[in-house]
């Protein structure tokens, strides 16, 4: 099995993106992440898009509208689509196109365009739902997601004023990123536990905001990353993915044991034995404030019910001993789906090879954990990098 | 398992989706393109010099080369069919009389085509290669969209 | 690292402005219950509640499935529950199917029958109950529809309400 590495990343403002198609989206991420690998579109040999359901840019077969703006014309291609998982599933993807011997370095581009589905996203997300059993009791997407939080909250104990406390550090983090869209210096638990209620208790301040955006990487076996990029060798080292069953009525929603798993085989596959020590930073899905920390639980970072009160004692703070989100996650940053690979696997390639800027973690660190989830809040992708 | 001898009385859930509609956006190249044909009744391409490539419509970037395309170019109105059908039924199957012709239109050898109508023409004339030229609806009619062009008719 | 992106957040005003093209889809759908859900959904219309035995791994399941998904095998009979469940997790929703503000939440959770496996449940109302009594572990019974007005649907049972007088409002 060939070493893989990457060597560049790229993404667009997240926001509503009404002036730039898809495509325009796509390009001008893939376009930054080749820049950075110093490699032009000729020099890759595949192609993975991940985009999530068609029904939100209302095109059918969507990775086929956006290739070209992805450079996949006359390459060989394929889309990848796992729900919100897909913003770690397709560099799994491309790890396995290299790791397998077939290429040597491949372009991935996530996109996301949310503000086309009118009178809102909601109304296609309604979708997912069970048709016979769930839809005609006409559901919300959010309640799925509120009677989680409730379980969670109950089983472990977790407070509302700690979970609030993880919008506060996100969306504070996402000041120092270029692409943020609710970034906000000023606010407070207050805000948080005050804002719109959606459905309890989910309030507005809880969720991050639906987004247009695309991101992008380059990757390449370690011996082309030597090459070109001898200053900053960062190495996917384990990757893992899982899925529980369809049966959503039937699970059990306080801890995700099926992300434990995808974690456990990207930490056996990358030779790490305590997560909990060997771990330096991590970018965990959080479309939701307390989804951090239940994916905090789930990577095996803390135990579980233990994230809430390390997030209350900043150990999660970009100076903290486990910096998590630095980047300012979906709350802080947006949540254009799929594209969001750009803040979990973009972010610890950045922070790992030192180039974070003003995002810069304190405690240097060698070793980060990214992970995404989605589908019916069922399935999760995780990746493991290295700098060597 | 038992075994379902009547269809109809599956048990089943009616629905549709519940999406109104959907806003496409015509994207910053598109913005560029449209808004020339509306205001000046021209049609621009985008075009790459070191691919030798012109897009019609245009983009922002070159597909082949990834390069950004910031040069515009005027194509004129005139072209040629590089493709074409027929077309005797709509979308729903029904009988569409007059048929409509359906053209791949070509602005050059090293331009891509664009797809629209062609008039003023019977089905049997239609050749590969008949020069043919647009026919734009009046200035006041137009509203920035491809439907601008009424259709592309012969030249001769 | 990132450089400066490009473009700009719009205002929704703004946005409305850019040059687009409008379509709206027609699509229409007969999504099929199954002979499992089905045969579910039949008997709901009589006011009983069923599901499905796996005597493979001894699972009760709801909702009913023709499959053991974990054993991977034909599930073998159905089982009649007596109805009542208790409370798993729940939301006080302010918003609705279209993310429309409404002044009185919904109440909306998830309840596993008595008489299933641990866990087996299903997503449904309840009612005849004040949002903040609501917690997890609460015991509750469906309230029908009168009979007439049952189509095998899920919403024959129109929600659970407390099984203890003392809750109910
Ligand atoms: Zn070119
Ligand atoms: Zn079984």
């Amino acid at each position: 099995m060939k070493e893989v590495a990457v060597v560049g990343a790229g993404m667009t403002l997240f926001a509503s993106r009404m002036m730039e198609t898809g495509k325009e989206l796509c390009w001008e991420a893939a376009k930054q992440a080749l820049d950075e690998a110093g490699l032009s579109l000729q020099e890759i040999d595949a192609v993975i898009m991940g985009t999530a359901p068609d029904a939100f840019d209302g095109i059918h077969k969507k990775g086929e509208n956006l290739l070209d703006g992805a450079g996949g014309a006359n390459k060989p291609y394929m889309r990848v689509y796992t729900g919100g998982g897909t913003a770690v599933m397709t560099p799994i993807a491309g790890w396995w196109h290299i790791a397998s011997g077939m290429f040597d370095t491949v372009l991935v581009v996530n996109e996301e365009k949310m503000s086309s589905a009118r009178p809102h996203a909601q109304s296609v997300f309604a979708h997912i739902w069970d048709p016979i059993l769930d839809r005609p009791l006409r559901p919300n997407l959010v309640w799925i997601f509120a009677m989680e939080m409730q379980r969670y909250m109950h089983k472990y104990n977790v407070r509302k004023e700690d979970i609030a406390l993880v919008s506060v550090k996100n969306k504070r983090n996402a000041v120092d990123h270029p692409c943020a869209q609710l970034a906000d210096p000023k606010i407070t638990v207050e805000d948080v536990l005050n804002s719109e209620p959606m459905a309890l208790p989910v309030r507005r301040l809880d969720i991050s905001p639906p987004s247009d955006g695309a991101s992008a990487l380059v990757l390449a076996s370690l011996d082309v990353a030597r090459e070109i990029c001898p200053d900053r060798i960062v190495t996917i080292d384990g990757v893992g993915w899982c899925i529980d069953t369809t049966m959503w009525t039937n699970r059990d929603l306080a801890f995700p044991k099926f992300l434990a798993r995808a974690a456990d085989q990207a930490y056996r596959m990358a030779g790490i034995k305590d997560p909990k020590k060997e771990i330096h930073i991590a970018e965990p899905y959080d479309p939701f404030n307390y989804k951090e920390l239940q994916h905090m639980e789930g990577l095996l970072l803390c135990e579980p019910g233990e994230a809430a009160i390390l997030t209350r004692e900043g150990v999660t703070q970009r100076d903290g001993r486990l910096p998590v989100c630095p980047s300012g996650g979906l709350l802080g940053v947006g949540n254009p789906i799929a594209a969001t690979m750009g803040i979990k696997v973009g972010e610890i390639y950045w922070q790992l090879a030192r180039k974070a800027g003003k995002r810069q973690v304190r405690n240097d660190p060698v070793t980060g954990v990214c992970q995404a989830w989605g589908d019916l809040m069922q399935f999760s992708s995780v990746l493991v990098m290295r700098r060597r | 398992m038992e075994k379902i001898s009547k269809p109809t009385e599956i048990k089943h859930q009616l629905g549709h989706m519940e999406v109104d509609h959907y806003h496409y956006t015509v994207g910053l190249a598109g913005e560029r393109f449209f808004t020339a044909l509306r205001e000046e009744g021209k049609l621009l391409g985008a075009r790459c010099e070191s691919c030798g490539v012109t897009y019609i419509p245009p983009r922002i970037y070159c597909e082949e080369c990834f390069a950004e395309l910031d040069e515009y170019v005027d194509l004129g109105l005139e072209g040629e069919v590089r493709s074409f059908t027929i077309a005797r039924i709509d979308r729903d199957g029904r009988p569409l009389d007059p048929p409509e012709i359906r053209a791949l239109i070509s602005f050059g050898e090293d331009t891509t085509d664009l797809l629209h109508l062609l008039g003023e023409v019977e089905p049997e004339e239609v050749y590969i290669g008949m020069e043919v030229e647009a026919v734009l609806k009046p200035k006041r009619e137009r509203e920035g969209k491809v439907t601008d062009i009424r259709y592309f008719r012969p030249i001769k | 690292m990132i450089s400066q992106p490009r473009g700009r957040k719009l205002s929704r005003e703004e946005a409305e402005r850019v040059p687009h093209v409008v379509a709206r889809p027609k699509a229409r759908y007969a999504w099929s219950a199954g002979p499992a859900t089905g045969r579910f959904l039949e008997e709901l219309k009589e006011g009983r509640v069923l599901a499905r035995r796996c005597n493979g791994c001894g699972r009760v399941l709801v909702p009913p499935r023709m499959f053991c998904e974990r054993c991977f095998r034909p599930t073998d009979e159905w089982v009649y529950l007596p109805g009542t469940g208790t409370i798993q997790t729940y939301s006080i929703s302010y918003i609705d199917t279209d993310a429309n503000r409404i002044a009185k939440p919904i109440l909306v959770g998830v309840l596993a029958f008595d008489g299933a496996s641990e866990g087996c449940g299903i997503m449904h109302y309840f009612g005849e109950v004040a949002p903040e009594k609501l917690y997890i572990g609460m015991e509750v019974e469906p309230v029908w529809k009168p009979q007439a007005e049952r189509e095998g649907a899920i919403t024959d049972i129109k929600y659970f309400r407390p099984r203890r007088k003392e809750d109910r409002q």
